[in-house]
């Protein structure tokens, strides 16, 4: 892995720890002092399946957007494991905040993936309940949900689920940004919020090498799990295309957030094998040799060695899952189609939760305006 | 009734909010053990404890984007911005988050979130201390902006703004602070004979009169009122109207007055380019145009940044000034 330089401190920085993994790119196993893999094969089946799910999901919407049927999409392949790793971790009751990448979290929070399409065909800004997902909506101004999430943490605090040891009850919250996010201001006053009232939140960064076309030396001097110390709680770095090293460090963080110990860093370092979104060209801004080397450190392959070699599956139930997905796809494909435009007055719909005369009057002119349009007789 | 203070008939307010319901908060810089700059939440952190009366940290963007995050898990969080001027670094939250947030989610969400700003001048304080951004905010859909311009409107529009299922933007006069007035603070607002508290969104028509409509909000309702006595000494008739909410315009209030009066002036601090004087001139010309007897003058702060303390009088839009305006729309067509 390429570490972003970092100035070095008079007689020496201290060494690098190496980040958490417990399954290298060749899909064999790691141990580790202080996290252990999961292995139920099922549970492990299961993940599979989501990862495979969640990657159909997002070439499908990459291809409805190439084929016109998507004003816009960005893409999360290459860090599926990252998202579905941490994801699988959160219990029901848990809260996520997630930037607008964050498919595979989505999926996992239960959100159906063509509601997952309607920002982007443009049919709604938002798209699902997220009291009911646990999912809060995808936000497009960066960091800016990170304060969301810290302030939603000291709510979970003053509820008293924080620290019960009622597994059903306490509280965490997890907070998704990205490599770019941690140069802006929001992501480090939730630091110090999150920190100084030790609320329950999970910080989780997806470093995926990329802002757009910056790669992370424009973002930072230093290892960015690194900037949690500063602020007076843990991080720590994490393979983000290992699913069981993700899992295990995101549940023992969300455990510690649960019990009351305080917010908690991962950077998940994986890389975005496509475009910032479809409306990006990559080969403007890095070389294919970079793409190439991240290619042998795909999530699901070396997952999918892991199964077949301990044998919690063998290729019936890959291709299985394959097939799974062809049906997904034509199932969002077909979901995607069959989605209808709003009506014209929707958009002056929820502006306000309570009645407001300005919004009504505008309304009332914009229905007047719309049927002054039909011709007489009424038929267009 | 007791005669109180507009700081101290909010903080009879907040009191009575937080009392009425336990998901209420106050939040901000100093808002706790100190009690505010302006002491308008003195005494609240003694009374409700500290999980309730929050001191943050100094991050007025961590003050609103945390309150949106509370207001997610159910709480209704009344930020108190320490001053105008430090609202901006919360400006991104406010307007990208706090306003849309009902929007986006289609009306599953809803943000209860009111931002307590005191605002304007005439207290010779030194830069970002003395501004009048609510134009900002005004024009930012998804927001409600009210002002309240003495302790009744304070105690009573506090507790009404709290109660709103929306975000409000609650801007307090700075320099009528120690206004006093009697307030019947021994009430609440849910145990208030209904109909005897003006809506939130309503204008009130605080002098009548007959031959020119001065809008006022906030701290220049005070500066209408002595030009409308002045006036009178020189026998023209002042209408007084407090605007009160700024977002939603209660329009019916202004135009049914300058249907009456057929001349209007419009009064703020805050910069007249686009302020909304402006907004209000539009309005009443589209609704009043063959009432009008003169064109709808504004009277605002220069539109220069707001001044060092030692020229605020100068900057600042008092009676005179109206009354130069109130002559003008009766001399229109002559002098003109």
């Amino acid at each position: 892995m390429s570490y972003p330089p970092h100035p070095e401190v008079p007689g020496g920085s201290p060494p690098e720890p190496e980040p958490v993994q417990l399954l290298r790119p060749d899909g064999t196993t790691v141990e580790h002092p202080q996290y252990a893999p999961e292995t139920d094969p099922a549970v492990l089946r299961s993940w599979y399946r989501d990862l495979v799910l969640v990657r159909r999901i997002d070439t499908e919407a990459t291809a409805l957007q190439r084929q016109g049927q998507l004003g816009l999409w960005a893409p999360c392949l290459g860090q599926e494991a990252a998202q579905v790793g941490s994801g699988r971790a959160l219990a029901p009751q848990d809260h996520a905040f997630p930037t607008y990448r964050e498919h595979g979290v989505a999926w996992c929070r239960g959100v159906d993936p063509v509601d997952l399409l309607r920002i982007w065909r443009g049919t709604t800004l938002g798209g699902w309940d997220p009291a009911r997902r646990g999912l809060h909506l995808y936000t497009i101004v960066i960091g800016t949900q990170v304060l969301h999430a810290a302030g939603y943490a000291m709510g979970v605090q003053r509820d008293g689920a924080v620290g019960t040891g009622d597994p059903g009850r306490d509280t965490a919250v997890i907070a998704y940004f990205g490599d770019g996010a941690s140069s802006q201001g929001d992501v480090s006053e939730a630091f110090t919020y999150a920190s100084v009232f030790n609320a329950p939140v999970v910080f989780f960064c997806q470093n995926n090498q990329l802002a757009i076309s910056e790669p992370n030396e424009r973002q930072t001097r230093v290892p960015l799990y690194q900037r949690a110390r500063g602020f007076g709680f843990p991080g720590l770095r994490v393979d983000g295309n290992d699913i069981l090293a993700v899992h295990a460090v995101t549940r023992a963080a969300l455990d510690r957030a649960r019990a009351g110990e305080g917010p908690m860093m991962i950077e998940a370092f994986t890389y975005r094998m496509g475009a910032h979104t479809t409306s990006d060209d990559p080969t403007r801004y890095r070389q294919a040799a970079e793409v190439d080397a991240w290619r042998p450190r795909d999530p699901i392959t070396r997952f999918a060695t892991h199964l077949r070699s301990t044998g919690a599956a063998d290729d019936a139930f890959l291709a299985e899952v394959d097939a799974a997905a062809d049906e997904l796809a034509a199932r969002v494909r077909a979901g995607c189609l069959a989605m209808p435009d709003p009506a014209g007055t929707a958009m002056f719909d929820h502006v306000y939760a309570e009645p407001h005369p300005m919004v009504a009057a505008e309304r009332a002119w914009h229905e007047d305006w719309e049927r002054s349009l039909e011709p007489a007789g009424g038929e267009r | 009734m007791a005669k109180v203070t507009l700081a101290a008939a909010v903080n009879a307010g907040l009191r009575r909010a937080m009392d009425a319901d336990p998901k209420v908060l106050v939040m901000g810089e100093d808002v706790g053990q100190l009690g505010g700059v302006f002491r308008v939440t003195d005494g609240l952190r003694k009374d409700f404890g500290d999980d309730r009366v929050i001191d943050t940290p100094l991050a007025e963007s961590g003050i609103v984007g945390s309150a949106i995050g509370l207001a997610l898990r159910g709480y209704r969080p009344v930020c108190e911005i320490q001053f105008d001027g430090f609202v901006f670094p919360a400006f991104n939250q406010i307007v990208s988050q706090l306003s849309r947030l009902a929007y986006r989610s289609e009306g599953r969400l809803r943000m209860p979130v009111v931002l307590r700003i005191p605002y304007g001048g005439g207290i010779g304080a030194v830069e970002h201390h003395s501004e009048s951004p609510e134009a900002y905010f005004a024009h930012t859909p998804g927001l409600r902006v009210v002002t309240c311009a003495g302790p009744a409107d304070g105690y009573w529009m506090i507790q009404q703004a709290i109660a709103s299922d929306d975000p409000v933007l609650f801007f307090e006069p700075k320099r009528r602070y120690w206004d006093k007035a009697e307030v019947d603070t021994a009430t609440s607002l849910a145990d208030a004979p209904a109909g005897s508290v003006e809506p939130l969104h309503a204008a009130r028509v605080v002098r009548p009169g007959t031959d020119v409509t001065v809008v006022a909000y906030g701290p220049t309702v005070r500066v209408a009122l002595d030009a409308a006595e002045l006036a009178a000494q020189e026998g023209r008739s002042l209408e007084v109207v407090d605007l009160r909410s700024l977002a939603p315009l209660d329009e019916g209030t202004v135009t049914a007055s300058v249907r009456r009066t057929g001349r209007c002036v419009v009064v703020h601090e805050a910069p007249t380019f686009l302020g909304l004087g402006a907004e209000i001139a539009a309005r009443v010309t589209e609704s009043c145009f063959h009432h009008l007897e003169a064109p709808v003058l504004r009277v605002g702060g220069y539109d220069v940044p707001y001044p060092a303390s030692r020229l605020e009088e100068a900057y600042l839009p008092d009676h005179d000034r109206v009354l130069e305006a109130v002559d003008r729309a009766f001399t229109f067509g002559g002098a003109y």
